[in-house]
């Protein structure tokens, strides 16, 4: 079943035509690495399906919904997450408050994510309960946005750029969660530079260039094509 | 001052910094978290004593018309806030502006209209009309110490909400990043519309509370305006414990300024206000 489907996105900053006929679909539990150069249009693709930017031309939906120029909130509560590059915690919050502040039941009332489970995904965050939000080191930010959207128990997590800006060892550990996330059933989509680590994970791989979608296909797909890594991501 | 009189103004300026927290503490949430400069927010104020004043008349009771006041200035807020207030989050300051200072005008028309323009005052509870004596010709009215009490309740209350319940997280989660929350499936816009009503209603209940004891008049709105400008300036944009802080300092500096300065009374709370400013710009709780 499709959890997320895109068809014929065509996206606009003011003047500026982003998105240019994009479809991207994401199936229950698959998860897929989205890639492509900077610039290329795969923030403004997450932020079109988020709801925080809306298609001008084109169609959303979630499961059997049509959510295309839905507000945020509204998508979210469909059971999508987005972690946003940046990460965007709440610095005038507590560790604990960023979290609790997130809970609710996911579609159909599920309540798999807890308080407690998140704080046993993410060992660092307990020691860390009564701090600012600002007072954690990049990693720990990271980790609580993670567990953050993981409060909301979504059955999509959008990863932009998580290990942006990470020690190698701080992000091979984000990289082991989102193993571990997708192992619960999760489905993800994953923009990040290192675009061996997301094949390593990715079920099926999208590449964008100037806003169109040039290839979709499976991990084994795009390995077995150097060239087109070479050409459309410079590796 | 003899230690009685002492008490008495202690106790006056207490109130009266209570009872511009109340008022101003809607302001500034306003202003904080939307962004909205509020000039008619002094209005709220005298609408609810002029509510208080309709309502009392309407219902025979204070209680029932403050109980009243506070539903009507609650749907009022709401329906404010989505017909006209929602409009102005992303418009810059001299909209803002423009428009509430309209509004100031046409609720001191509209308040005529259905009222007059006459001053009115408001009775006061009867088991609440009395007073403490404190010495042979000294006492302190009971009525005072009640607003004190009912506006720290509030306070506390508004304590608990916003640092203790999810609800207050959400509320400061908006406040600090509005596209965030929104991702994590809070309707910001929902949200923000109760706590703008919930302003009104405090700014009312100020108003009501008041009353009995400073009477009803046109204009009543604008006084109390200007002053919660400078609990806000003080306590810095956004920060209802500053907020508080600087009412009581504001209540403290007002009620002494006219006992030992008479004179210079009426500059007392600006030169307050300079001086913080001097001390600290963004104010006592301002992030600069």
């Amino acid at each position: 079943m499709n959890l997320l489907e895109a068809r014929g996105l065509h996206t606009y900053y003011g003047a500026s035509h982003i998105l240019r006929g994009v479809d991207f679909t994401v199936r229950a539990g698959e998860t897929v690495g989205l890639m492509g150069r900077n610039g290329m249009g795969k923030t403004t693709l997450i932020r079109s399906l988020l709801g925080f930017v809306p298609p001008r031309r084109g169609e959303v939906k979630v499961r059997d919904d049509t959510m295309t120029g839905a507000p945020p909130h509204r998508i979210a509560q469909c059971g999508i997450a987005g972690v946003p590059e940046g990460r965007g915690i709440f610095p005038n919050l507590s560790v604990r408050e960023n979290l609790v502040m997130a809970a609710r039941a996911g579609v159909g009332g599920r309540r798999d994510w807890t308080l407690a489970r998140v704080l046993d995904t993410f060992p660092r965050l307990g020691e860390r309960l009564a701090h600012g939000g600002a007072q954690l080191s990049g990693g720990e930010q990271q980790m609580l946005t993670i567990g953050r959207a993981l409060m909301t128990n979504p059955d999509l997590l959008v990863l932009d750029e998580a290990t942006e800006g990470l020690a190698p060892k701080i992000a091979a550990d984000i990289w082991g969660i989102v193993r571990r996330i997708r192992d619960t059933g999760i489905a993800t989509v994953l923009v990040d530079k290192n675009h061996a680590a997301v094949t390593a994970v990715s079920d099926r791989n999208v590449i964008l260039v100037k806003g169109e979608v040039v290839f979709d296909g499976s991990s084994a797909a795009l390995h077995a094509d150097p060239a087109l890594l070479h050409r459309h991501l410079g590796v | 001052m003899d230690p009685v009189t002492f008490l008495i103004q202690s106790l006056n300026g207490l109130q009266y910094g209570l009872l511009l927290f109340l008022v101003a503490s809607g302001l500034t949430l306003v202003f904080g978290i939307m962004g909205v400069v509020n000039l008619a927010h002094g209005s709220f104020y005298m609408i609810g004593a002029y509510l208080a004043f309709s309502l009392s008349a309407l219902t025979g009771s204070f209680f029932g018309a403050v109980a009243l006041g506070i539903v009507l200035s609650v749907v009022f807020g709401l329906l404010l806030e989505w017909a006209l207030f929602s409009r102005l989050y992303h418009r810059d300051h001299l909209d803002q502006v423009l428009l509430t200072y309209g509004l100031i005008l046409i609720f001191e028309e509209l308040r005529s209209l259905a009222v007059g323009d006459d001053v009115h005052s408001v009775a006061m509870p009867d088991f609440l009309s009395a007073s403490i004596p404190l010495t042979d010709t000294l006492s302190y009215p009971v009525y005072r110490l009640f607003m004190s009490g009912i506006c720290i309740v509030l306070a506390m209350s508004m304590y608990v909400v916003i640092q203790r319940t999810r609800l207050g997280m959400r509320i400061r989660a908006g406040t600090s990043n509005r596209e965030m929350a929104q991702g994590l499936g809070i309707d910001i816009r929902l949200l923000f519309r109760f706590v703008f009503a919930f302003g009104v209603a405090l700014a009312a209940l100020g108003g009501m509370l008041a009353a009995p004891v400073s009477s009803v008049f046109p204009g009543m709105g604008s006084q109390v305006l200007i002053l919660c400008f400078v609990v806000v300036v003080i306590g810095g944009i956004g920060s209802v414990w500053g907020a508080l802080l600087a009412a009581l300092l504001i209540g403290f500096t007002d009620t002494f300024g006219k006992v030992l300065f008479p004179d210079y009374a009426g500059l007392s709370v600006y030169v307050l206000m300079a001086a913080i400013l001097l001390w600290r710009p963004a104010g006592l709780f301002g992030r600069a």
